[in-house]
Order: C-alpha cells, then structure tokens, then sequence
C-alpha cells in the first residue's frame, strides 16, 4: 500500500513536469465541447423521422455528462498506455522491478494517475460548460461520482492493458489514438446516437465508452443506464487480472 | 584481511541453466559467493554473465539448477530477496524528469529500515546534483546514480551488472573505492564487469563464464598462476652464444633477435637466468620481466588467444 502510494506520488509530479501531455489532457476536452456545442446548441433535436435525438433532452445536457466519460477515456487510452510503453522500452520498468514493485502495484498507480488528472480535467471542463452553455446541473451527485470512479477504473485496465502488451510507446500510442477516435466518434460523445445507421450502432454499443457515457448519463440526468455498469464492472473483473498477468518488464 | 571472508556463504547456485527459446544462454553454471567478498563474473560479451545475474535475483527464471541466496530461492520467494539485495542492472533507466534527490527518496522509501537516503546521496557525491533531473546528468553521473540507488536500500548482497560503463578513469576510481567500502561495511558484492583492471582491483574472487559455463575460478593471482603462468625475460646482450640459457632451470624457449633475447619460462626465471648471464660474465642493464595479467588469462580460459 505504502509503495503503490509512493509510486502514483511520484507519477504524479512526473505527470505534471510534461507539460505538452498536461496541456493535451486538459485541453482536448474543452475543444471538442467548444466545438460540438457551437454545432449543435443545446435544442433538444427531433429526426426527420419523427423520433427524438439526444434521448429526449437538450444537446448540451447530452454531451456534458459525456464529455465527462471523454475525459476519462482520453487520459486512460492514449496517456495511460504511452506512459507505460514507455517506461518499459527505457528500462524504468526493469528497475521497478528490481525494487520488488509489482505489476499490480505498478496498475494501480497508473489508476491513481489517471483518476487524479481525469478529476482535474473534468473540473475544467465543467467550469468552461457552465460559463459558455446552460445546461442542467447533475441529478444525482453521489451517482455520477460512482459513474466517473468506475468508468475510470474500466478504462484504466484498459489502458494498463494496452500498455501492457504493447512494446513500444509509438505503437501503444498508435492504438490508443485508433481506440480513442473510433470511440469519440461512435461511443455516444460524437453525432447523437440516433442519427447512426443500425450498423454503426451495432459497433457504438460494442465499444466500452458507450457505456461510460450511458453511466455517466443515468447519474446526471436520470436517464435508464441499461446493463452499461454491470459491463463497466466486467471489464474490470476480466481485464485487471489479465493486465496484470499479461504485464511485461521488459 | 584473509578474516573478513567469512566461512559463511550468500549465494550458492549448482547447475544453473537457461535457455531463450532454443537458444542456450547458460548451460550449466554453478560456483558459491561467500559472505562479505567482492565475487567477480568475467566473460566475453554473450557468455551469459547477465542472463546469470538475473536468474539469481529472480528478474529471471531459470529453466533447471539450485540457487540460494541469502538462503532464499529467486524462483518462488522473489519479493522477499529483492528487500535484502541491492541491484544496479543493465540496460535499466530512470523517468527523464525524475530528480536525483527523489529517486534516492522514492527507491529508498521502498524498502523501510535501510540507511537514510541523504547518507547515501553525499556519499556517492550526488549532492551537488540534487535537483537534477535524471535526463540532463551526463552518462557517467547518471550511472553514478544507479548505482547509488542499487545499495540506497542497504542490502546485504548487491549486484553490479557493468557499472562503471560509461564513466571516465577518475570517475571509476572513486566508485571503486565506494565498492570496496561497501564490502568493507560487510556488504556482499557480485559483480559483472568486462574490464580486467577493474576486475583486478576489486575482486577478491573471479569466474571466468565461457559459453554458458564456469570455465575458471578462483582469486587473481590463482588464474594467472593456472592459465597466463609463464613469464617473459627480455634483455640484450653482446656475447655470440647464448645457448646456455636454454639450460637454465624453467626456461622453455629463447628466441634471439639480434642483441635482443626473449626468454619464456616459468617459475623463479628472471633470477636464475640473471644468474646464469652474471655467471658467463655479462649484465645487462635491461633486464626486463614481463609476468602474466589476468588478460593474458582470460584469453588463454576463452580461448581467444593463445597462452604466453
């Protein structure tokens, strides 16, 4: 416990001594809601169909608590798994290891990490919604908390994941860039998910993010998050253990 | 200083072997450290030293053998050796932006009960480069820094894989020094080094790895006694016939180059053949011995060269 606390202290202060990587955690989030909200206001919309968009609520309510699951996604599956790659391909994994730090030690200071500049980002980015767009405050506070903490950890294995079986930090970081973009785009924090054709909503649902959105969603506007925090869980349960088996030194 | 070896051994490993898929790395490799030596591992580049390193701090696992160390097995107590052993590794870095101070503070916080970390940083002189971050320290301060941080959690036996790569003359005197001091504060030191000064300087005892195997073993003096024991007598002279030094007691060959005499011999040769020359009326004043190194034994126990 006292060497994973040191361990996400120390990775802390590396984290923030980068500045392009702090700049890019925090200003990507930002952008895409400048962005998307400057494109689609904050109407709720209606498809020529007939059909609502956004579920049934304001553009801006939609993607807010979205945005908030983007946050998380970004930092874990592009920062998260470059950052171990690249430990590895230098030999500061070889000497961690030589120290008795553990793969699961080493997990869960990269989550450490992640939820700690994830929080951080999220903050900014609520701050930049509530001074540029209206949009409705969270239904429950102790339910989107929950959401961000377990949407966190699902993709932080994910990212430990990736990090852990890819060899070098390009293509750890060629990957997590692919993931990140398919599910920017398809995961529900892009085009509002009724505007996909049937095929594209087959992958939407398939992607992890999806159901970050769908949790963060159910928490802040009461919306039915289906199965979404049973499959965050899962991804937990299957892909920490696998993480940490499939974590190489070197 | 013969007492300070101790009858008490910190490693033991028999019949070491391991392989990388089909390739051999180490056949099979057994040889015992006692406790308090510095035990050297000599061996051309890819003979297996490393692999061998690894294997008994349980960064490897070895495919057969026995290994203890420090009356532990690498193979399946791992974490509990890694509190007591110190390890500086090859081909091992650190965060660019980590500073020196917190490496010293964050490796030593690992493993509480070992010596202050400030302790550790004057003495290898890194004070200076405290605030340092690791990316901007030249390549033999960086080095000076791992090293550091092999003993900062004050092990009972560390391993030094190469550890004066990259440093300049000066610099490697001072970390010899700061070896031997660790020794002298009853530290076990098992070192792998290609440098034979080094090696000369430091270790107390020496194997020589050749091909995945134990090809020698023993202190300095002992391998150039065994493999490089003949010594070469030059000098010149004016008499016509020098025939008789070939009867000299040890004397194995002389070879006549003009005035210049080289003579190959073991044993008491230079004395001897001074005799016989005194005896037959000359002296000359160059009389040179040129002893075995333990290069000239390396080279003969690698088969690299040919014994002298």
């Amino acid at each position: 416990m006292r060497t994973t606390a040191e361990l996400t202290r120390l990775e802390l202060k590396l984290f923030i001594r980068d500045p392009m990587t702090v700049l890019f955690s925090l200003a990507l989030p930002v952008i895409v809601l400048l962005i998307l909200g400057g494109v689609f206001g904050n109407e709720p919309g209606e498809l020529d169909t007939g059909g609502p968009v956004y579920r049934g609520v304001g553009a801006m309510d939609y993607y807010v608590p979205a945005y908030v699951a983007l946050v998380v996604v970004s930092v874990c599956l592009i920062s998260v798994p470059a950052h171990l790659a690249g430990n590895r391909e230098r030999g500061v994994l070889r000497r961690y290891h030589a120290s008795s730090i553990t793969a699961w030690q080493v997990a869960m200071a990269e989550l450490g990490v992640a939820i700690v500049i994830s929080a951080v980002s999220v903050v900014v980015l609520l701050v930049t919604a509530t001074i540029v767009y209206d949009f409705v405050g969270p239904w429950s506070i102790p339910i989107v908390l929950l959401g961000f903490v377990t949407s966190t950890l699902a993709f932080s294995t994910l990212g430990v994941l990736l990090g852990a079986v890819l060899p070098t930090a390009r293509s750890a970081q060629a990957l997590g860039m692919l993931l990140w973009f398919v599910m920017l785009f398809l995961g529900g924090a892009g085009p509002p998910p009724e505007v996909l054709t049937d095929a594209m909503r087959a992958i939407s649902t398939a992607t992890p993010m999806w159901h970050a959105v769908r949790v963060m969603q159910h928490g802040w506007l009461e919306l039915d998050p289906d199965g979404s925090w049973l499959i965050l869980l899962a991804i937990v349960a299957i892909g920490a253990p696998l993480a940490v088996r499939a974590f190489r030194w070197e | 200083m013969a007492t300070r070896v101790g009858p008490r051994v910190a490693l033991d490993v028999r019949h070491l072997r391991k392989c990388y898929g089909s390739v051999v790395a180490v056949e099979d490799v057994s040889f015992g450290v006692r406790q308090g030596e510095i035990f050297g591992i000599l061996g051309p580049n890819g003979s297996g030293k490393t692999t061998t390193v690894e294997c008994l701090q349980g960064l490897r696992r070895a495919d057969a053998g026995e290994i203890d160390v420090l009356g532990l097995d690498p193979r399946t107590e791992a974490g509990r050796l890694r509190q007591r052993i110190g390890a500086q590794l090859q081909e091992s870095a650190l965060p660019d932006r980590i500073k020196v101070w917190e490496a010293l503070h964050f490796f030593s916080s690992l493993a509480p009960g070992g010596p202050d970390w400030r302790d550790v940083m004057e003495r290898w002189d890194l004070g200076g480069l405290r605030n340092r971050a690791f990316s901007t320290l030249s390549g033999g301060q960086q080095q000076r820094l791992l090293v550091a941080l092999a003993v900062v959690n004050g092990p009972e036996l560390v391993f030094l894989d190469e550890m004066t790569t990259g440093l300049d003359p000066s610099s490697r005197r001072v970390v010899w020094q700061l070896v031997r001091d660790l020794r002298d504060q009853g530290t076990t030191v098992v070192m792998v080094t290609h440098f034979m000064d080094e090696a000369e300087h430091l270790c107390d005892r020496i194997a020589v790895i050749h091909g995945g195997r134990v090809a020698a073993l023993g202190t300095t003096a002992e391998l150039i006694a065994e493999f490089a024991g003949r010594s070469e007598v030059t000098f010149s002279t004016d008499l016509a016939d020098i025939d008789f030094v070939r009867h000299v007691d040890g004397v194995a060959t002389v070879e006549q180059d003009g005035t210049r005499v080289i003579v190959r011999g073991t044993g008491p040769v230079l004395a001897r053949v001074a005799a016989a020359l005194v005896a037959h009326g000359d002296a000359p004043i160059d009389l040179e011995i040129r002893r075995g190194s333990l290069e000239d034994a390396f080279l003969a126990i690698t088969g690299d060269g040919s014994a002298t």
